[in-house]
């Protein structure tokens, strides 16, 4: 990355003008329903309805609306306008920032390539219960899932080969979403996400009205919403929201930095970071009204407490929805194309942005053309998941997911709010950046929140899963199974990104904020 | 429904939603504002 003055000139003269040229969104509302499609993913339909009820129910709501308003809106506004600010991929600008916070740039993109594996798998899974829907091809076994469809190996670490049920909706999958990140920012990715989220909307609202319409909906909600107070004192429920707002907004994803740089220059950040927050969670109430309304029929039908049948995950979308599915009384086939087919969609909105964020990370490493990026950054994305699409695809699923997001994002969260507010000491000047486009002014509220509370919060949070780790190995799995595919993606991880940015730009690229200010 | 599952889901509707409203309300007021 050191370069020759000479050449570091040439560099930042030819860097201006690729800042001007490079793609953007062509309007405010496909940036929102890009960022909100990226945000809003499987986690919200299947993971936050099962962490509220298990939290308190509807005490829970109370941490969870002061962990939006104090770490994940503040980071929202932050990574956007970190991509907005240096208008380039998180090594680049972080690299900008100081030369050494180059690998936390790779850290972000690399934990996306690592997610990415595996959430097209499950996005696959969703897509070929989207055509069992048409006939409830499903069966009636609570097992056909595990061992009739992904045919799962009898003990986590035997591949056992691929699933060709797997296989092909995942090749379905990635050809899609290849064809709309290779047709670039504008054409590719707002569009489809103009055409995706109005969709997703409409059918889960659809989906949500059919439930509450249900026999048992109310013994559903009432068990989701029932505030149970003696819970609030608890710290591991608000850990619990922290994780469940840190995890729903993709942060430390690179993807908002990535979308926050296609952004106009002239572009509201802090208004678009609030509106995409509060878009998140509303769609996850309206998952959970959605949800829970369900569960409270298939509790009525199976003639016990909501309680009984609560789940989360993939057990809830793969196991207790297809149940419920057969339970109903009409238009089964429907219901399970309208709940499948969300999954698909805020799915795959969720992997556009993760692509791109690695195509867009290699186009400004090697200096090559999307089509290239494309080619070599979501083919080997697209093989490696081919790993998950195995007989043992979904115990690799659980680990890889688990510790990556326990030891990749969290600790890139903790690593970049620390980085940019205490070692670089940049909030004021982002603030400043900030507040010069944004319609919602920012002050010591944003500053307090991602100098104090954030780090203390991800920190905690970090100690705790290390803590719960190292006493106990994860979900029961064989602690070589959880050495290799859990602690080893997650080193994996952190390695490859120093690696990567040790690895000399193919131009120069980096400006540091001391020629910056010079050049601009 | 119990009161307080009724209470609770009304006022975590209204926050987020209106938070929403809101949120999106400052965006069109300021689009305008640009726009003249």
């Amino acid at each position: 990355m050191d370069a020759e003055p000479a050449s570091l000139f040439w560099g930042e003269k030819t860097e201006e003008v690729r800042m001007e040229n490079r793609p953007q969104f062509g309007s405010r509302i496909g940036f929102i329903m890009a960022a909100a499609g990226s945000a809003i993913g499987l986690g919200n339909i299947w993971r936050f309805p099962a962490v509220a009820y298990e939290n308190g129910g509807g005490a829970m709501f109370i941490p969870y609306l002061v962990a939006l308003m104090t770490a994940g809106i503040p980071l929202l506004i932050m990574e956007i306008a970190i991509g907005h600010k240096h208008r380039a991929s998180p090594p680049v600008a972080f690299g900008r920032m100081r030369r050494g916070f180059v690998p936390l740039g790779w850290w972000h993109v690399i934990v996306t390539f690592f997610i990415t594996m595996y959430y097209s798998t499950v996005i696959a899974w969703a897509l070929s219960y989207v055509w069992f829907s048409l006939n409830l091809g499903w069966g009636d076994k609570p097992e056909a899932f595990f061992h009739g469809y992904l045919q799962l190996a009898d003990a986590p670490g035997q591949i056992g080969g691929l699933v060709p049920g797997v296989v092909i909706p995942l090749a379905i999958v990635w050809l899609g979403v290849l064809i709309v990140v290779h047709r670039g920012v504008k054409k590719g990715i707002e569009r489809a996400a103009k055409i995706m989220m109005p969709m997703l909307c409409v059918l889960f609202a659809v989906l949500v009205v059919r439930a509450l319409t249900l026999e048992g909906a109310a013994e559903g909600l009432n068990a989701f919403f029932k505030p149970n107070w003696d819970m609030i004192r608890d710290s591991k429920v608000w850990v619990a929201a922290y994780t469940q707002i840190f995890f729903s907004l993709s942060l430390a994803h690179a993807i908002m930095i990535c979308y926050g740089s296609y952004l106009d220059r002239k572009e509201d950040v802090a208004g678009n970071a609030f509106i995409v927050g509060f878009a998140n969670s509303g769609f996850e109430l309206l998952a959970g009204i959605g949800v829970f309304a369900a569960l409270g029929f298939m509790a009525v039908q199976q003639g016990v407490g909501v309680h009984d049948v609560v789940s989360g995950g993939t057990g809830l979308a793969f196991v207790a929805f297809p149940q419920i599915i057969n339970q109903l009384p009409a238009l089964n086939e429907l219901f399970g194309v309208l709940f499948f087919m969300s999954l698909v969609l805020a799915g795959v909105t969720s992997m556009i942005g993760q692509v791109e964020s690695i195509v867009q990370g290699l186009q400004e490493k090697f200096r090559i053309t999307r089509g290239m990026a494309v080619l070599f950054g979501g083919g080997l994305t697209m093989l490696a998941s081919l790993l998950f699409a195995t007989r043992d695809g979904r115990h690799l699923v659980n680990v890889v997911d688990y510790f990556v997001n326990s030891y990749g994002v969290t600790l890139i969260g903790l690593a970049e709010v620390i980085a940019v507010a205490w070692i670089a000491k940049r909030l004021r000047e982002l603030q400043d950046h900030i507040n010069a486009v944004s319609g919602i002014r920012i002050g010591a509220w944003w500053r307090t929140c991602l100098g104090i509370i954030t780090p203390f919060v991800l920190g905690y949070m970090a100690i705790d899963s290390i803590r719960a780790n190292l006493v106990e190995t994860y979900g029961g799995y064989d602690a070589w199974f959880v050495g290799v595919f859990g602690w080893g993606a997650a080193a994996a991880a952190l390695a490859i990104s120093v690696i990567f940015a040790a690895i000399p730009d193919r131009k120069p690229e980096i400006r540091t904020a001391e020629s910056a200010e010079v050049s601009s | 429904m119990e009161s307080g599952a009724i209470a609770m889901m009304v006022i975590v509707m209204v926050i987020i939603w209106r938070g929403l409203a809101a949120s999106i309300a400052v965006a069109l007021v300021k689009g305008r504002r640009k726009k003249i």
